[in-house]
């Protein structure tokens, strides 16, 4: 712990600290371009530099210099400010005034710090240099003459992100930066760019000039677009959601959002069910909550009534959904919507057990049918930091390309049966062993077997688990917490042949079975579960209402409402609580605040924001035994996996340039 | 004058050939395996006691950066000596002619200088418009394997030792011994950050020792003749012999060896035949390639040619590379054209040097025609005191220097031609 003196007031840094660092501690602010917590260091914007002694009479870049016992820093000096300013100058005489045309004004880091620390006029009269734009894909808008070289956006893409496709060419005042040959960034967190540059170089391309950041009321939610549950802010203005940034959370996202979390939000004012629609004569025609009440009344379902939870819904709903059900009498809840039917008597065996930031520090990882870049990109971030740090990487499952080193151990399952040569000396070396079981493994009866590995590989230890499981629907772990989940799954539901079924916004199902069945649908899109269903009840997408979600690594979340839901549409706890009016039972609450406590009553880790607890992995089945072949990933397209995203014209386009580039080129010919 | 016994560089002119039958007969990989038996201490100590300051540039004495190396490898992580031969300083030729005439001094001197930091390998960064030279030194390599003083078991001491070349792409930021790495690693010429030191994590993250061609040429000649024999030339401090280059406006511009500490007026007068026009002719001097400030000529004449020496008159020695001005030299075109030299070369990695380069070359540019104001040159003055001490590399410093040595020697000069510009203008709007 060296101490050193900020401005006359001794302070002690933890070892490794950057003079930098300690000068935040001591409360004094740095400014600074380049330097990035989470990227690494690159000195080249020199902003930050500061007076130390001892060492040469002149400032040193403090991000770059590790603080020392004895160090006397002073932030305050005339050098300092004089460097400062210099700097400043430097960057500004370049950068093009563009600011009351530039989407990064009010929220810009030269902005605030120029004025912070700027000169306050240039002495600079010749001409400024202009840089043509580059093309980064559908979602980063380059405007380059804006770049200040700080080259965070290409440290980003090297360390964080694992692929090298942002970079500098030229060199001194020439030189840019630009993917190579101008293809677009194509890698599912390559928005995060737009929010690391500093000044309006890299911007939004779907935002352009679409709002300023004061005139936008914030809102904190949480993700639903994959498991991880990222902590978002949504933007709004009106009644519409302009934009979604992460929030920070160490724990999660980190400061990291995937590209469909960002992106998917303009899906939420397209083909939005903002009317009440009845199938009358085969066809969908508008109609009144009313009229559709009524005849979900008619049905008399008793207790002949399922509930099917879609991947978006939050923790409310279902309960909303288990309390009328329960009220009628029925049991017939499943949230697994393609059929999987994995046990749930144990919910730490299908938990991720350990965490998103502990699987940073596993040192032997094997993946079992997970395409983890689409299911969980923000997770594989971390396995690739955890690579970096040295773990190995074992996947079972058909190749996609994971951006770090791994080694692949073919489709077949029954590898899990007799462990090859190399994954078993790896999980034996290792202090830290971990496995992640994706949904294509789930759904090929691979859990029990898998449990097997847990004495196996001793993936539990002091302090470590490392059995995991890998969902990608926001609401899986909250729905198998409130029991959405039969023994055979959806076979069980398709045998109880319901009169009434509910689909809570349950769009991957397959309606064929439930032919006989009334269906009404409660959902925000018109998606394919609107398109089966003979009643369509409209209602709240995440960002409309309040609610809980749990991620995938048992994390309870909660997410606030931004905007009001469009036209007819009504949050989705109120209408469960209307239908339970026209169906004659009482489900025991008249508000949202009533809900939520009979909620955490029932289901009590519900109420903590937190991590819930488990408990211990159950005893594995010793004649389990893996077999089939792992043919595919459930997600055939990243941009797609959502009725929000399959909505949005920005994901659309994403799908189509950055996974059907080929396709489109060919049908040109 | 250095008498023709004392002089290292013998074949420096290419009256003989370079080959390796040749440079035997001069006295290379004569017994080297006797210089590799002093021990790895014992050549550093007695590189220390030569005295002997690095040739690239900044002076460093070349025994005690080889001590930085580590003794042993605590992690199995080999140690490297990468050899500067990325001469792009304008003015610089000498690394040229060592390695096209006498490029056995310098593998010999590889092997030594690396047995003694306990590298494994030598890179030899040569620029990459040096292609015939470039031809000249594989083959010597190619030579020096064949005949077993190289590789495994070189000169039959026991150690083994590679010598790899390597050749630039006409970067002359790669001549800064970190970007110089960057560069080798196969990425964008960009210096790092110090510390790390290379000594401590250099070459794909081994220790590294990164020294000039002619400071590894000279090693074999000093351990065979003495360290006492080297420190007997120039003055304390600045021992040794030295490849002084000069160029510009003498009457037999020439490469040429001397001892450290000669005057200029002597330098000039043995080998150039003197200033162009006489003595009285001279201008100004910029002692030491192009990044060092110029020394107007009332202070040069008599100063001795060392690095303390012309630190003492503002200055540096630089590489020696001595460019003399006289008076028919337009100075501020001259140090202009510097100015679009740095701008030009600059890396663009940090913001002072990639904005200051070319903001201070175009007010150069202006202060040339004199279309500017007088304030505007203490602007100037400013702008490279912004930039100076401010960069990661010292190619900032570069570009600052020359000016300031214009404006501290030259201002009456530039007020001249301001004033006679702006009253051209003043007649043409009445």
């Amino acid at each position: 712990m060296p101490k050193v003196t900020v401005d006359g007031q001794e302070l002690e840094v933890p070892a490794g600290a950057t003079v930098l660092q300690a000068c935040e501690l001591a409360g004094k602010e740095i400014p600074r371009f380049c330097y990035h917590e989470r990227l690494s260091i690159a000195g080249n914007c020199r902003m930050c530099l500061v007076e130390v002694k001892p060492g040469p009479p002149k400032p040193q870049a403090s991000c770059a210099l590790p603080a020392a016992e004895g160090q006397e820093i002073r932030t305050d000096s005339e050098m300092v400010k004089t460097a400062r300013e210099g700097v400043m100058e430097f960057l500004l005489i370049n950068h093009p005034l563009d600011c009351p045309i530039c989407d990064q004004g009010g929220e810009c880091d030269l902005q605030d710090q120029s004025v912070a620390y700027g000169r306050g006029s240039s002495r600079y009269d010749a001409n400024k240099r202009a840089v043509t734009e580059k093309y980064m894909g559908p979602l980063i808008k380059t405007t380059m003459t804006r770049c200040i070289h700080c080259t965070r956006c290409v440290r980003f893409s090297e360390e964080i992100a694992g692929v090298d496709e942002i970079g500098a060419l030229y060199r001194g005042e020439d030189m840019q930066i630009t993917t190579y040959l101008e293809q677009a960034a194509s890698h599912e967190l390559s928005a995060n760019v737009i929010d690391l540059c500093p000044v309006g170089a890299l911007t939004s391309r779907p935002y352009a000039f679409e709002a300023r950041p004061w005139e936008l009321k914030k809102t904190l939610s949480i993700d639903v677009s994959d498991a991880v549950g990222a902590n978002i802010r949504l933007d709004s203005r009106g009644r519409e959601v302009m934009r979604a940034l992460p929030r920070i959370n160490d724990d999660v996202n980190e400061e990291w959002l995937s590209d469909k979390a960002r992106y998917q939000v303009d899906g939420l004012t397209k083909r939005r069910l903002d009317k009440v629609f009845m199938r009358k004569r085969g066809k969908l025609t508008e109609s009144s909550w009313d009229e559709a009440f009524k005849a979900i009344a008619k049905a008399k379902p008793g207790k002949n009534i399922a509930a099917i939870a879609g991947d978006l819904v939050d923790c409310e709903t279902m309960f909303a959904a288990k309390a009328l059900l329960g009220a009628m009498g029925s049991t017939l809840l499943e949230g697994r919507q393609t059929g999987m039917d994995y046990d749930v008597s144990n919910l730490a065996a299908v938990n991720f057990n350990s965490g998103f930031a502990g699987i940073e520090t596993a040192d032997a990882i094997l993946i079992v049918g997970s395409h983890v870049r689409w299911e969980a990109a923000l997770v594989n971030a971390r396995i690739r930091k955890a690579v970096k740090n040295g773990a190995k990487v074992f996947i079972v499952g058909p190749e996609w390309d994971p951006t770090y080193p791994a080694t692949f151990l073919g489709d077949d399952l029954a590898v899990l049966n007799r462990i090859p040569k190399a994954l078993g000396d790896a999980m034996k070396a290792a202090e830290r062993p971990a496995v992640i079981l994706g949904g294509a493994a789930l759904a090929k009866g691979a859990l029990a077997p898998a449990l097997k590995l847990v004495d196996k590989f001793k993936l539990v230890r002091d302090g470590w688990n490392g059995f995991n499981v890998m969902h990608f629907s926001a609401a899986r772990m909250g729905g198998l917490m409130l029991g959405y989940a039969q023994k055979n799954g959806m076979a069980d539901i398709v045998k109880a042949k319901p009169k009434v079924v509910l689909s809570l916004g349950a769009d991957e199902m397959d309606f064929e079975p439930f032919a006989d069945s009334l269906k009404v649908y409660i959902g925000h899109h018109g998606d394919k579960g609107a398109h089966a269903a003979d009643i369509i009840l409209p209602a709240a997408s995440y960002a409309e209402k309040d609610g809980t979600y749990v991620n995938t690594e048992g994390r309870v979340q909660f997410a606030e409402k931004a905007v009001f839901a469009p036209g007819d549409a009504r949050e989705d706890w109120t209408i469960l609580r209307a239908l339970a009016d026209a169906l004659g039972v009482t489900v025991g609450f008249d508000s949202f605040d009533q809900l939520q406590a009979a909620m955490m009553k029932a289901v009590p880790a519900l109420g903590d924001e937190g991590l819930a607890d488990y408990g211990d992995l159950p005893k594995a089945d010793a004649k389990a035994k893996a077999e089939g072949v792992i043919s595919a990933y459930p997600i055939k397209d990243f941009y797609l996996t959502n009725p929000i995203a399959r909505a949005s014209a920005v994901m659309q386009q994403c799908s189509q340039e950055l996974l059907h580039a080929d396709e489109m080129l060919e049908a040109a010919e | 004058m250095l008498a023709d016994k004392d002089r290292i560089f013998t074949n420096l002119y290419g009256f003989q050939d370079w080959g390796l039958k040749a440079a035997k007969k001069r006295g290379d990989w004569d017994k080297t395996k006797n210089l590799i038996a002093m021990g790895n201490d014992a050549i550093i100590d007695e590189m220390k006691a030569s005295g002997l300051r690095g040739r690239g540039g900044a002076g460093f004495p070349t025994g005690l950066k080889w001590s930085f190396m580590p003794k042993e490898s605590k992690d199995g992580r080999p140690s490297f000596l990468v050899i500067n031969a990325d001469e792009s300083e304008p003015g610089s030729c000498k690394d040229r002619e060592i390695i096209r005439h006498d490029p056995h001094k310098l593998i010999e001197g590889a092997l030594v200088a690396g047995f003694a930091m306990r590298a494994r390998a030598a890179y030899i960064y040569i620029r990459g418009e040096y292609i015939r030279e470039a031809e000249v030194l594989q083959k010597a390599i190619d030579e020096a394997y064949a005949a077993g003083l190289i590789g495994n078991n070189a000169c039959k001491s026991g150690y083994d030792f590679d010598v790899f070349m390597h050749r630039g792409a006409g970067a002359y930021i790669c001549g800064e011994e970190t970007a110089m790495i960057e560069s080798l690693e196969g990425k964008k010429g960009q210096p790092r950050l110090k510390p790390p030191f290379p000594a401590g994590a250099g070459l794909y993250g081994c220790p590294t020792t990164v020294n000039n061609v002619e400071s590894i040429a000279v090693v074999p000649t000093i351990l065979r003749r003495g360290a006492s024999w080297f420190s007997s030339f120039g003055a304390e401090g600045n021992h040794g012999t030295k490849l002084f280059q000069i160029s510009g406006h003498v009457e037999k511009p020439c490469v040429v060896e001397e001892e450290m500490s000669i005057s200029f007026r002597e330098l000039i007068e043995t080998h150039c035949g003197g200033i162009r026009g006489g003595w009285d002719n001279l201008l100004a001097v910029i002692p030491g390639g192009s990044s060092v400030p110029l020394v107007p000529a009332k202070d040069i004449i008599d100063c001795p040619m060392d690095f303390d020496g012309l630190k003492g008159v503002g200055s540096g020695l630089g590489t020696a590379a001595v460019i003399v001005m006289d008076k028919s030299t337009d100075i501020v075109r001259a140090i202009s054209r510097i100015s679009y030299f740095y701008k030009h070369e600059s890396c663009g990695q940090c913001t002072p040097c990639r904005e200051g380069t070319g903001w201070m070359w175009r007010m150069m540019e202006r202060l040339r025609t004199g279309d500017a104001a007088i304030e505007e040159i203490d602007m100037l003055q400013q702008v490279t005191k912004q930039v100076e001490g401010h960069t990661i590399c010292a190619l900032g410093d570069a570009a600052a220097w020359p000016i300031q040595g214009l404006i501290k020697h030259f201002r009456p000069e530039l007020e001249r031609r301001i004033h006679e510009h702006n009253a051209q203008f003043a007649e043409a709007a009445e």
